[in-house]
């Protein structure tokens, strides 16, 4: 009996350790599996980044460049009004004395002329204008011009429009392909960087339109929310932090003001029209109004992060500062609050940063809008950078496709700025304590 | 125009300041006494007295002066102007308006109302004038009188740090207020707009309406576009496309958490966080136009190009489907929507998981467990009610987002499940309601107000349910 004990005991205790090898195969396949799949859900993560922004790196860096036409013109006193040059037809005039170069000739109705004319922009005709009025003994002479290609010249001198592209998606004859392809091999076509772009507010031509104005527009309106949302998130982050005795009432502002932050930001925009704009009569599509919405946005996270970095201030300096006599007011304006500036700081930046990619309140008070020009003041109608690239997403000029991704590189370009202060920010004066 | 008077303010308050910090110095060297309060403290006690009165005035000149004005050229209007219906009077002011602050109205004005419309321009110009101009004086005033007042006040022994500080911490209780005020402006906002339009639309036909065409007749006697109102497709589309961007969202989310917070070193960590950051960052409107321009040509592609494979086949009817398919689609919008909220996700539940204590890891592979079994078995039981809440607030982002959907799910207020249609939100209806012709007061704007409604209180609900449950959660390991 002694002796059999082992044995009977040592069989099961074998098919046990089998079992458990064999299972432990399948555990350890089970764990690389579950280890793959975080790997995959974060190569997703990253790999969306990555298609994301090489994408609009691929349609935008084209708009970065544009092409230039150079002609001779002979400024034709018949043609040319000396009292008045802008209302010159400039881009018929020079069809015209391009097609006379080129050995055609015309129908009764001018359709080469008109075929021809479509290849030019209309800032042809505001140079030249320009150039008569500043000299007009330039009337009667042949003087050289540059101006941009149109829109469409320009995507086919950049390859985006093909003799292979269907006739249904191109507008443009192969016979306006020919002419673009002598102009260009005769030299007069130049590729040039697009100073345009950063020069103009929008227009409806795409090879004049900038984002200048929308940059300005940005600009004011974050002005406006930096004055409004950075001191008073500051003041309610002190005095919860600092000053607020613990009741319901202070709760109540707590609990809001979590919430507040998760509010869908267009109901921020339907705030927008309702009391900045009906009831206040403030004017739309001003970066007033924007920068009120935006700044009433901002505010929950301004709030949240100053308090955080006030929390992290060590309650030692609170006491010594009062223990030295300082009063309260004092102890806080003095010494804590300096002390999490730099967290107050990069907190403001990021929401700030936040601030300026926000689009949906825009649309709601009146941003949507084609404002050409660069807005001047706090109550003028104005664009925004990022209602900007959802104006031109919608635009049916093919032109506009790249332009909304160049729209977005700057855009983006102007967040990272943004986002790599506040980084600094953290690095260069964050405490441990 | 009123604000051209802020500079004035501002310059005024320093001056007090200077003038209220020398006056406390020299009163206090003349009375030979040890003054109670820093010389400092007084140019603050009279920089209040003569800033804060003015500051009120002005305020209140800037904020009544709209709704003053309206009241009052609504009951002097001409008759021709009183017998229009509520719409367009309401478009008549506004443009008087315009035109009396120099600009061109909205709209061409019949001839027998043009001749009224300049003369109410003429009018608004008048009293606006009259209205800036009383607030600027009654701002004045009110510093002058303030700085008398203190100038007789500072003595070496007034007290004014108390009074500074006690002003100082009134301000900040205001600051903080401002947060319950924006509810509070948000709540009484669209609740008015609300009501207005359900006075017009009963309650029942919007919430269990199954027709949604908002296109309404601006006059009465307009034949054909009576509009509807149901707003039941909107509700489907928009959880449809909520309940898509889940799908893609929260296994990719929770799993990239899982292995950033238990599988990744510390240095693959520092890379990977800071790529999730960026891409929490990147604006919804460049989602947006992503969506519409690459995802979704990519994806009408790829389902063309399967229906092309299957027409012919046993199953037909589907292939002939998918050769349809067009660019905007609900499973468009969803899945980009799901990439954007993938590092919402991961970063709550991120959190989340790193608070489970480590006992009870230690505890798990004590006992031989796997690091997946420890996950599986431990931590995510452990955080659940946690997760269960970033998850609910991800859902909340999903139903509000606007930009994506806007771009690239369309306009078509489709009753359906089918991911591969076009639907339309409730955030898209409330943009193309605001944004098209405007014509503040019609059905039309004030259903947007009454879709805000219903988003803002469902994602409140939502936000709240969430909290409360992420709170329990942490005081549950606290």
């Amino acid at each position: 009996m002694t002796e059999a004990a082992p044995d009977m005991s040592a069989a099961p205790i074998k098919g046990r350790t089998d079992r458990l090898q064999a299972g432990l195969k399948a555990r350890y396949a089970r764990e690389r599996r579950f280890k793959l799949y975080g790997v995959m859900a974060i190569a997703v993560a990253v790999g969306f980044l990555l298609l994301l922004l090489g994408r609009i790196i691929e349609q935008g860096h084209t708009a970065f460049y544009a092409h230039e036409l150079t002609v001779p013109v002979y400024m034709d006193p018949a043609r040319i009004d000396r009292a008045y040059p802008q209302g010159t037809n400039f881009q018929l005039l020079v069809a015209e004395q391009q097609l006379a170069r080129f050995g055609i000739t015309d129908d009764a109705q001018g359709t080469q002329a008109t075929a021809m004319r479509t290849l030019l922009s209309s800032e042809l005709k505001f140079r030249a204008a320009a150039m008569i009025r500043e000299n007009p003994a330039l009337i009667g002479q042949t003087v050289s011009v540059t101006a941009p290609v149109s829109d469409e010249a320009d995507l086919y001198y950049k390859g985006e429009i093909t003799a292979d592209t269907p006739a249904a998606q191109r507008r443009f004859s192969d016979q306006q392909m020919v002419w673009l392809d002598r102009l260009k091999s005769e030299g007069a076509v130049r590729s040039q960087f697009n100073s345009a772009l950063f020069q103009n507010g929008d227009s409806t031509e795409p090879e004049q339109a900038g984002v200048l104005g929308a940059v300005v527009g940005s600009a004011l309106m974050l002005l406006v929310t930096a004055l409004i949302a950075i001191p008073i998130g500051v003041g309610a982050a002190v005095y919860l932090e600092e000053f607020s005795p613990r009741n319901r009432i202070t709760d109540l502002i707590e609990v809001n003001i979590n919430n507040l932050a998760a509010v869908p930001s267009i109901v921020y925009g339907l705030l927008g029209v309702a009391l900045f704009i009906n009831w206040m009569n403030l004017p739309r599509s001003s970066p007033l109004v924007g920068g009120l919405v935006l700044a009433l946005m901002a505010l929950p996270t301004i709030i949240i992060a100053t308090r955080s970095s006030l929390k992290a201030v060590p309650p030692s300096i609170r006491e010594a500062a009062l223990a030295m006599g300082a009063s309260k007011t004092q102890t806080v304006f003095q010494h804590v609050l300096p002390l999490a500036m730099p967290g107050v700081m990069t907190g403001t930046i990021i929401s700030m940063a936040h601030a300026l990619g926000e689009t949906a309140p825009l649309l709601l008070i009146g941003m949507v809008s084609f404002v050409p020009g660069i807005p001047g003041g706090l109550t003028e109608p104005t664009g925004a950078l990022p209602s900007l690239v959802y104006i031109w997403e919608n635009a049916s000029e093919r032109a506009f496709h790249e332009r909304t991704a160049a729209a977005i590189m700057v855009l983006l370009a102007f967040m990272i700025v943004m986002n790599a202060a506040a980084i600094l920010l953290r690095r260069r004066f964050e405490r441990r304590w | 125009m009123i604000w051209f008077f802020l500079p004035v303010l501002i310059a005024l308050s320093a001056l007090a300041f200077f003038g209220g910090r020398g006056l406390a110095s020299r009163r206090a060297l003349a009375s030979a006494t040890k003054a109670h309060s820093r010389p400092s403290q007084h140019g603050f006690y009279a920089l209040i007295w003569v800033g804060v009165p003015a500051m009120v005035v002005l305020l209140a000149a800037a904020i009544f002066s709209g709704p003053i004005e309206q009241s009052v050229m609504q009951a002097g209007a001409p008759d021709a102007v009183a017998q229009l219906e509520p719409f367009r009077r309401d478009a008549f002011f506004n443009d008087a308006r315009l035109v009396g602050a120099g600009q061109s109205p909205h709209q061409v004005w019949p001839q027998d109302l043009a001749e009224p419309l300049a003369r109410e321009a003429r009018r608004y110009a008048d009293l606006s004038r009259l209205l800036s101009l009383g607030g600027i004086v009654g701002a004045l005033v009110a510093a002058v009188l303030g700085g008398l007042f203190v100038y007789t006040r500072i003595s070496p022994t007034l007290r004014a740090r108390n009074r500074v500080e006690g002003w100082i911490g009134g301000v900040l209780f205001t600051c903080s207020v401002v947060a319950v005020l924006t509810t509070l402006g948000i709540v009484f906002s669209l609740l008015w707009d609300s009501l207005r339009f359900f006075q017009t639309v009963p309650i029942a036909e919007f919430l269990f309406g199954t027709q949604w065409s908002p296109q309404i007749a601006i006059r009465a006697d307009q034949v054909g576009s009576t509009g509807a109102f149901g707003a039941v497709p909107l509700f489907a589309g928009t959880f449809l496309i909520m309940l898509i961007a889940m799908c893609v969202a929260a296994p990719v989310g929770l799993f990239s958490a899982i292995y950033l917070s238990e599988y990744a070193s510390r240095t693959s960590r520092a890379v990977f966080k800071p790529i999730l950051e960026i891409l929490a960052g990147v604006p919804t409107v460049v989602y947006g136009f992503f969506a519409a321009l690459t995802v979704g040509p990519a994806f009408r592609e790829a389902f063309n190009g399967l229906g092309a494979l299957m027409v012919g086949g046993p199953l037909d009817g589907l292939g002939q489907y998918l050769m349809l398919v067009q660019n905007q689609m609900a499973l468009v919008a969803g899945a980009v929507m799901g990439i954007m909220l993938i590092p919402f996700v991961s970063s709550l539940s991120d959190d989340i998981i790193n608070a489970v204590p480590q006992s009870l890891r230690d505890g798990s592979y004590a006992m031989g467990a796997t690091k997946s079994e420890t996950v599986k078995r431990v931590l995510l039981p452990a955080a659940l009610p946690g997760i269960a809440g970033a998850l609910l607030l991800a859902m909340s982002r999903a139903i509000g987002e606007t930009m994506i959907v806007t771009m690239a799910a369309g306009l078509a207020a489709n009753l359906t499940l089918n991911p591969l249609d076009t639907v339309t939100t409730v955030t898209v209806q409330i943009v193309t309601l605001l944004t098209g012709d405007q014509e503040f007061d019609s059905p039309k704007t004030l259903a947007a107000f009454g879709l805000g409604l219903t988003l803002f209180l469902v994602t409140l609900l939502l936000n709240i349910v969430a909290q409360r449950i992420v709170q329990k959660y942490r005081e549950q390991y606290d």
